[in-house]
């Protein structure tokens, strides 16, 4: 069933549109990323939902109530902050327990609570402490506590690890999955970081200026981006963009790079949406891990092109090389044996078995 | 989700509704009791100021005078014109502003550069070289007022407008050190660094790159001690009489002399114009002189 | 030789600071301090002569009398000053429409000289003319205010005055701190379910305490420095009931002519407020060098 609906909201500061009529539907149980830009409004989104925020227009609907106008603290749901906002005067312990003491939860109801709580998150030690006795990973610890010792509906994430060095947030990211996959209750979580949306995620919501981009499971946001902007935005290193032309004759789509008239790929295979017209301006994205020096000889969607390689980055495991190509710089993932050196020509393939072809214009998926 | 769910959510909702509201106006009424307490005095100063002595007999506190009597104005700053005994205003607020500019110059000089010297020019021991500046904003003047008394005798500037400039600045330091040295502690090393690499010395640094950005804190150190100087009433009864005397400390003997009649508008025009210089340097520049007081204070 | 200059020109520039405030605070206050051991009337003699005018001092009854006022004053100002300052902080906080203009109500008094306030609310609570006069108008005719005038009463009007005058500081106190408390942790208090007044009784004023004890230490510093509110209100009257020890001070050395007990009388001032801003200054010192 649908957990969480936001139907048409919008929501202005001044006169700047932070949220454009915004439509989303969560299954229960899912986990919900909202990523996107500084700026982009998935934050107000977040607000909006706890009902920290007011709303312009539309509503949210919380297991088909309309919660617009319900407090934050009627609403059934916990949420967990970047800065944590522990309450500092108080111990470790009361800070767990202030929401259910508030809502005069019966003792014996808080003790078991607590227990369970801090037994799963292994916090039991440290409840007599205040939180200015803690190191960063336990004070995130203590504030999931404060969230699941609710049992709410809905578990809201408001960048929880951007305040953490870059280990602990490794870390605490398996922490977070794992309490997921344990509890099985809805999150919604914001985010700038792709590489936490995708490895935390059910379901992406990629936003931009107040919409949001795209909706769909990490994979099949990697894989097929329906714009230009979530193209870009997910996978690191960046998805490489060549623009071109398409041509078309009675067999076959062909792909000219601008400045590289003698270069022609073949993009019959690629399923268009709609028909395409001739001398169509396009932008070809490719991810850099289809960009290598691997061939596999029946994968009839390679083409081979021999550049020269400017930049070689070693990450351990492959290398990153950067060849220039049609007026631009395209990266590709070439293995640790590939004998690859600066400015000697090598032969590169592009597997086309995956690309995404953009409208010059529009921005959006062909 | 089920029915009882629904009316449990819609009671919640308009139960906060009403609550607010009620809140709300309990908030501002308040608030208006209280700015209703702070502005009556005001009020209350201006309108006697106004009045003839026989309407402030017949009326009260809070009745407007039937027009805009200025004469209590006029007596309050130039007297009546009889010579002896005869105390008006208008050379003491000459006298006061004689004094407060001097010393508030001197005292945030020496404020910039000692703060300056503590910040960027560290050497062991300046933490106790601060603190024991710091004291003096503390001690109570009670503890100086009679060797001080004497000093000034000895060198012959007691009873002198000098002599009041001498005290206000040696005891506005301690203030104008504090600020600077809260401020200049924020203030990047690195920019310091940064000129003596380009080959600059301790005073180059101090009026080329400092004082050019501290604006902010030259404003509140300065409100602060036209503030504080002008309000004075200890050193000025202490250490000056008759002519020499600052404004607050005439405003004062106006008030206490007890002549046949009280002239309460007389009374209140003096009050105000003692009190005006500041409370315009408060209303053009507020944000500065609350600045000025919770920084000190705050930051100890 | 301009070698040594250019190494400790610093020093050198602190020099006169440094100098100025060890004469003329420390070296002072040692004076006052040696004074208060001797038995000088008019003028100073500085032959020792023990602890006589302490004892002479807790003898008088008019600086029993100053004590006695001061401890009912300071408990009066401060308590009274804190809570004024912290409701109306926490009102203000509230988002308030007109929360600049009042702001600017509420600290002007603290840009007024004592002077000038102890001759405003002089007027106000002037036993005919004053307040008396202005409930009798209104219609409570048997209303009296003589507090001005009344021994017992006196001491009350200059706390009203005080208090008119410094609450608005420790109002200012406040709010900065409330200001500074990052809206996340009220975002975090109303999901857990927090009245309004839970979430500032027990989360942000628990968190105020520095605000708390600095205000305690200034207002205290404040009130034992009584002097020119006195003088302008009351004159420390009627009689000697609302003398303080500031006043006492003053007077005894320049119309009662004991420099000596009323050096004794300022190095108890002294210690006093020393007892109370060592300990300030100690822990502010110690916690910024923690931070």
């Amino acid at each position: 069933m649908v957990a969480l609906s936001i139907k048409e909201l919008s929501k202005n500061f001044g006169s700047t549109e932070v949220l454009k009529k915004i439509n989303l539907d969560i299954e229960e149980g899912s986990f919900l990323v909202l990523l996107g830009p500084s700026g982009c409004g998935k934050s107000t989104l977040l607000n909006i939902i706890a009902g920290l925020e007011s709303i312009d227009e539309g509503a949210v609907f919380i297991d088909d109530y309309d919660v617009s106008k319900v407090e934050p603290k009627d609403r059934n749901i916990a949420m967990v902050f970047q800065s944590y906002a522990l309450y500092p005067s108080m111990t470790v312990r009361e800070n767990i327990i202030f929401g259910l003491k508030q809502a005069k939860t019966p003792k014996d109801k808080i003790e078991k609570q607590l227990e369970k709580v801090s037994n799963f998150l292994k916090v039991d030690g440290l409840l007599k402490r205040k939180p200015s006795q803690l190191s960063g990973g336990q004070r995130q610890r203590v504030a999931m506590g404060r969230a699941l010792v609710r049992e709410p509906r809905i578990f809201l994430f408001d960048e929880p690890l951007s305040n953490l060095d870059a280990k602990l947030r490794v870390e605490m990211r398996h922490e977070i999955k794992k309490l997921y996959t344990s509890l099985d209750t809805t999150m919604v979580y914001v985010t700038h970081d792709q590489i936490e949306a995708m490895s935390l995620a059910s379901k992406i919501a990629v936003m931009n200026e107040g919409i949001i981009q795209q909706l769909g499971d990490p994979q099949e946001i990697y894989d097929q981006p329906n714009s230009l902007f979530v193209a870009d935005f997910i996978g690191s290193p960046s998805m490489n963009f060549i623009n071109g032309v398409l041509n078309k004759n009675s067999q076959s789509i062909i792909f000219t790079p601008n400045n590289e008239n003698n270069v022609k790929l073949d993009l019959s295979h690629y399923n268009f949406k709609s028909s395409i017209e001739e001398g169509l301006k396009v932008v070809l994205g490719l991810r850099p891990e289809y960009v290598s020096n691997m061939q596999n000889n029946d994968n009839r969607n390679l083409s081979k092109i021999s550049l020269k390689p400017t930049i070689i980055e070693t990450t351990g495991f492959d290398k990153n090389v950067t060849f220039d190509f049609a007026n631009t710089e395209i990266i590709g993932r070439f293995t640790p044996n590939s004998g690859v050196e600066l400015n000697k020509e090598i032969d590169v393939y592009f597997d086309l078995s995956q690309t995404s072809i953009f409208d010059h214009q529009t921005e959006l998926r062909l | 989700m089920s029915a009882s769910t629904n009316i449990q959510y819609q009671k919640l909702e308009k139960r906060s509704r009403i609550t607010n509201l009620l809140l709300r106006w309990f908030l501002y009424f308040v608030l208006a009791l209280f700015a209703f307490y702070f502005i009556f005095p005001m009020y209350v100063m201006l309108v006697t100021s106004f009045k003839t002595m026989d309407e402030i007999r017949q009326g009260n506190l809070l009745t407007l005078p039937g027009q805009l009597n200025i004469e209590s104005w006029a007596v309050a700053w130039g007297g009546r014109g009889y010579g002896a005994g005869d105390t008006y205003l208008r050379p003491y607020f000459w006298n006061s502003i004689k004094m407060v500019v001097p010393a508030t110059f001197f005292s945030t000089f020496i404020g910039a550069l000692t703060g300056y010297v503590l910040t960027k020019w560290r050497f062991k021991g300046d933490s106790w070289v601060f603190l024991f500046l710091l004291f003096g904003c503390f001690i109570p003047y009670q503890a100086i007022l009679l060797p001080m008394a004497r000093t000034l005798g000895v060198l012959g500037i007691s009873n002198s407008i000098i002599g009041l400039v001498f005290v206000h600045s040696i005891y506005g330091i301690p203030f104008t050190t504090l600020f600077f040295r809260n401020y200049y502690v924020s203030i990047p090393n690195e920019l310091i660094k940064a000129a003596r690499i380009d080959g600059a010395g301790f005073f180059k640094i101090f009026f080329k790159i400092l004082i050019p950005i501290s604006a902010p804190i030259i404003v509140v150190t300065v409100i602060w001690q036209f503030t504080q100087i002008w309000n004075d009433f200890l050193f000025g009864a202490t250490f000056s009489f008759g002519k020499a005397a600052p404004i607050q400390v005439a405003l004062n003997n106006m008030v206490l002399s007890s002549t046949s009649v009280k002239e309460y508008n007389v009374d209140m025009a003096s009050a105000i114009i003692a009190g005006f210089p500041t409370l315009i340097v408060y209303v053009l520049a507020g944000k500065y002189f609350i600045r000025g007081l919770t920084s000190g204070a705050v930051k100890g | 030789m301009l070698k040594w200059l250019e190494k400790n020109l610093p020093k050198i520039v602190l020099a006169p600071s440094v100098g100025l405030i060890s004469w003329f605070v420390y070296g002072f206050i040692l004076w006052t301090f040696y004074i208060s051991f001797t038995n000088s009337k008019i003028l100073p003699k500085y032959e020792l002569w023990g602890v006589g005018q302490y004892v002479k001092l807790w003898g008088t009854r008019k600086w029993l009398i100053a004590v006695d006022n001061l401890l009912i004053f300071t408990v009066l100002f401060l308590v009274i000053c804190i809570v004024i300052g912290v409701v109306l902080a926490i009102f203000l906080d509230q988002k308030i429409r007109a929360e600049g203009v009042l702001r600017t109500i509420y600290l002007y008094p603290m840009a007024l000289s004592f002077i000038v306030t102890g001759t405003a609310w002089k007027w106000i609570l002037n036993p005919t003319l004053g307040i008396e006069k202005l409930f009798v108008d209104m219609g409570f005719e048997n209303f009296t205010f003589d507090w001005l005038v009344n021994r017992e009463m006196a001491i009350y009007t200059i706390v009203i005055a005080g208090v008119w005058q410094s609450s608005g500081f420790v109002m200012a106190l406040f709010l900065a701190g409330l200001r500074s408390i990052e809206d996340e942790i009220v975002k975090a208090a109303k999901i857990d379910g927090a009245s309004l007044f839970t979430v500032y009784w027990k989360i942000l004023i628990p968190m105020m305490r520095p605000v708390f004890f600095t205000s305690f230490v200034i207002l205290v510093h404040i009130s034992i420095k009584s002097y020119d509110l006195i003088v302008a209100l009351t004159q420390g009257g009627p009689g000697i009931s609302t003398t303080m020890p500031a006043l006492f001070m003053t007077q005894t050395a320049f119309h009662k002519s004991q420099v000596g007990l009323s050096a004794a009388s300022a190095m108890m001032m002294f210690m006093a407020v020393a007892a109370v801003i060592i300990p300030y200054l100690y822990s502010e010192l110690r916690r910024e060098n923690v931070s």
